[in-house]
């Protein structure tokens, strides 16, 4: 038997390494030696991890145990391995099974399911044979005209179609060209590049070589997030591997084409997704955009041609060239074809990563496969495309996720990222917050973005303050327009987004700060008070975990909040056993 | 005189031998400046200015240029950081779940702000973009010499109750 534990990122801080040491140990002191203990990646049901399954000698599953903390372990291994029966206690349930097996999964086909840090695995189950099928069999033309038929449209943003800039590259003169992974995700909020980074590596890794050869490229660069070191960690075991099977390196599948990958790690910037940018600080430089053209597939790393496409993707690509680019365009709807992997966070039930084809509407991918809201609060919004995107309110989640549709809404697909928020959070704020981060992160090379983005956050920053002025709506909206109009590259361009969808869906809320001095969300501590209701049965816990010393009262007498002194951190509430704690 | 302050800037820490099988490698490969920094912080834990200036002497870019990469990079430090490096994740999620309000635990309990280290140079308190642990918001990941681990669903009480573990194992190392 073998006895597989999710070990992505997500899992580790979810305590799967502490799971693992446990069945280790317990495995050695009962001497099981027939029983292996391998490890996986991240199979996308974040809120299960740690997750155990548990495979027969047949190599079928023959449970999937979830949430199984060290003190799960003992029965589990007494009651499956021992004496062979399904301990269902801990076995996921039938609901989350179903959310599962109702994906289509060709970005995370593997994810979850194969050793990341062994290629056999991924050669056992058809790993490297669409390398080989491009490769031996088909002509770069041919491959390119694969792709276009699928309709693979870039995963990282934009959405712009994958054969037409591989197309580009192919045509651009010179011998020396690049191909280049942006696995910088930078967007806040979206985690499927790291999962198949971590997870399923030689998928990225085939991808790339099948897009070398269409385009024509001598070398491929990964271009990784250091925060992702375990993601670093993998891809470079795999890509020792790959070399040590002859995959990567001289004359790479008995053709006279030599092809090797290298990884160069990022540095935390987050324009670096821009690709003039990213070709920057390839270079060494500091990662500025600058103007296009020249493109990229025209000038770009050290002036040769280049191409770049993002992690997921890459991922796609040996699918399609081994299922045909019909079977792809199968899913999906005209325009966007294909499958695409959302990372589902925020104030969500079932957090986690799902791939399911594009043209789900929102209500089916937040509501079905994610299960609907935390705590069964009313959903607010969803906010689609991270700090380029934007908000899309509740009550257009028929809108179905496609690059067009969600567009129209004002946000954008992006790399997949949906941040699910509820009653409680305020819309304001959350503008706030997304301009706070493209000030910062902006590279300061012009001026609509480097002063804009700061004049939008100070303005915003007032409003969430309590100290909004009339006509504060108004000069938001012009510095966002002029912002769009006037920046240079696609950071600036978009970070009115967020802005801008808010104050046209929510501009209630904008009105609410300004003029009644009121946070419906009760999130911005400047606009809340605490107040003591009748429920208070004079306990004094409340007074004794104030800091400030701002509630007064006598034992089994209603408590008062002095608000004058009242400092807003909340303790009060959280201490108080009665819920006699409100905020208004 | 000279010479002993020079001394004493070397026992800080700043042993360049470390730093020259990277340079070696590294100094006449163009496009390699970030690189030769990440290693350089690996080895050293921040930047210092001598070591901008020995990087700026072997590979002959100017100091002014690599001061002009390091700061414009999150990942680089010019002052020096504490044992464990707390990273606080403020992506998105972990906004929408309250990160702030364990940040600001944090900041109460070791009394220092983001990018400051405590005075006993224990911790270090970063806030980072994004973890990419999302579904387990609130996160952070704290770093040290044994490697990186990442704490997920933080609350104000636990993400106190990390940092009291790693205190107390600290102490007792020293003892």
């Amino acid at each position: 038997m073998r006895v597989v534990i999710g070990q992505g990122s997500c899992g580790i801080a979810g305590g799967a390494k502490k799971t693992e040491d446990e069945v280790r140990k317990q495995l050695q002191e009962r001497n099981m030696t027939d029983v292996t203990l391998d490890k996986t990646g991240c199979i996308g049901t974040c809120y299960l991890e740690p997750i155990v399954d548990v495979y027969g000698d047949d190599g079928i599953l023959q449970a999937r145990y979830v949430k199984v903390q060290p003190e799960c372990v003992t029965d589990i291994i007494q009651e499956h391995l021992i004496e062979g029966k399904i301990k269902k206690e801990y076995a996921i349930s039938e609901e989350d099974e179903k959310i599962l097996l109702s994906q289509n999964r060709i970005v995370l086909r593997n994810c979850g399911i194969i050793n990341p840090e062994r290629i056999e695995d991924y050669i056992e189950i058809g790993g490297y044979e669409g390398a080989k099928k491009a490769l031996t069999e088909m002509t770069p033309e041919e491959v390119i005209e694969e792709i276009k038929i699928s309709g693979l449209r870039g995963r990282g943003g934009a959405g712009f179609p994958t054969w037409f800039k591989w197309n580009a590259a192919r045509q651009s003169e010179g011998k020396e060209k690049y191909i280049v992974c942006n696995a910088d995700e930078g967007d806040p909020g979206a985690f499927m590049d790291r999962s198949v980074l971590e997870g399923d590596p030689n998928s990225l890794l085939e991808g790339m070589i099948i897009g070398g050869y269409a385009m024509g490229a001598c070398e491929g660069i990964i271009y990784v997030r250091a925060e992702y070191p375990l993601a670093i960690a993998r891809l470079e075991i795999a890509l020792g591997q790959a070399r040590d099977r002859g995959f990567l390196g001289k004359g790479i599948f008995g053709t006279d084409w030599d092809f090797d990958i290298r990884i160069k790690a990022g540095a935390g910037a987050f324009v670096c997704g821009e690709e003039t940018a990213l070709i920057a600080s390839l270079e060494g430089e500091r990662g500025m955009p600058r103007l296009k053209p020249p493109f990229p597939a025209q000038k770009g790393y050290w002036q040769k041609p280049t191409n770049i496409n993002n992690v997921e993707t890459f991922a796609n690509v040996p699918w399609i060239i081994m299922n045909g680019g019909s079977a792809f365009g199968a899913y999906g709807t005209e325009k966007s074809k294909g499958t695409k992997v959302f990372a589902l966070a925020g104030k969500i039930k079932k957090g986690g990563l799902v791939e399911v084809p594009m043209g789900l509407s929102l209500e089916d991918v937040i509501f079905k496969t994610g299960g609907g809201i935390k705590n069964d609060k009313s959903c607010k919004a969803v906010q689609m495309g991270g700090p380029s995107g934007g908000c899309i309110p509740a009550d257009l989640f028929d809108t179905p996720v496609t690059y067009e549709d969600i567009n129209k809404t004002g946000a954008i697909v992006g790399s997949g990222g949906m941040i699910v928020m509820d009653e409680n959070t305020c819309m304001v704020d959350m503008a706030r917050y997304f301009l706070d981060f493209t000030r910062k992160e902006s590279c300061g090379k012009c001026n609509y973005c480097r002063i804009g983005t700061k004049r939008m956050l100070e303005i915003l920053e007032r409003i969430t303050e309590g100290k909004g002025r009339d006509g504060d709506i108004q000069l938001l909206e012009e510095l966002a327009l002029k912002v769009r109009e006037g920046a240079m590259c696609g950071l600036g361009q978009t970070a009115p987004n967020p802005v801008l969808t808010t104050l046209r869906y929510f501009r209630n809320e904008y009105e609410d700060h300004i003029y009644n001095h009121k946070c419906t969300a009760k999130s911005c501590k400047a606009l809340i008070s605490y107040e003591v209701t009748d429920k208070c049965v004079g306990c004094t816990m409340c007074a004794r975990h104030c800091p400030v010393n701002a509630i007064a009262g006598k034992v089994k007498e209603k408590h008062e909040i002095d608000t004058e002194i009242c400092i807003k951190c909340g303790k009060c509430a959280e201490s108080c056993k009665f819920g006699a704690i409100e905020v208004r | 005189m000279n010479t002993e302050k020079k001394n004493m800037g070397n026992e800080m820490g700043q042993d360049f031998t470390l730093l020259a099988p990277t340079l070696e490698k590294y100094a006449g490969v163009p496009g390699s400046l970030i690189t030769i920094l990440q290693q350089a912080q690996e080895i050293y834990g921040y930047l210092s200015q001598e070591a901008i200036l020995y990087i700026s002497e072997r590979t002959g870019i100017l100091p002014a240029k690599i001061y002009g990469v390091a700061t414009f990079y999150a990942q680089f430090r010019l002052q020096p950081v504490g044992k464990y490096l707390i990273m606080m994740c403020k992506g998105t999620a972990c906004h929408v779940n309250g990160a702030d309000r364990v940040e600001e635990a944090v900041v109460e309990h070791l009394g220092i702000q983001d990018g400051e280290t405590t005075e006993d140079g224990i911790f270090t308190l970063n806030n980072v973009a994004c973890l990419g642990c999302c579904s387990l918001a609130p996160v952070m990941m704290i770093k040290s010499a044994e490697g990186e681990e990442t704490y997920g669903n933080l609350t104000k009480d636990s993400v106190v109750r990390i940092l009291d573990e790693i205190r107390e194992r600290e102490s007792q190392e020293v003892q």
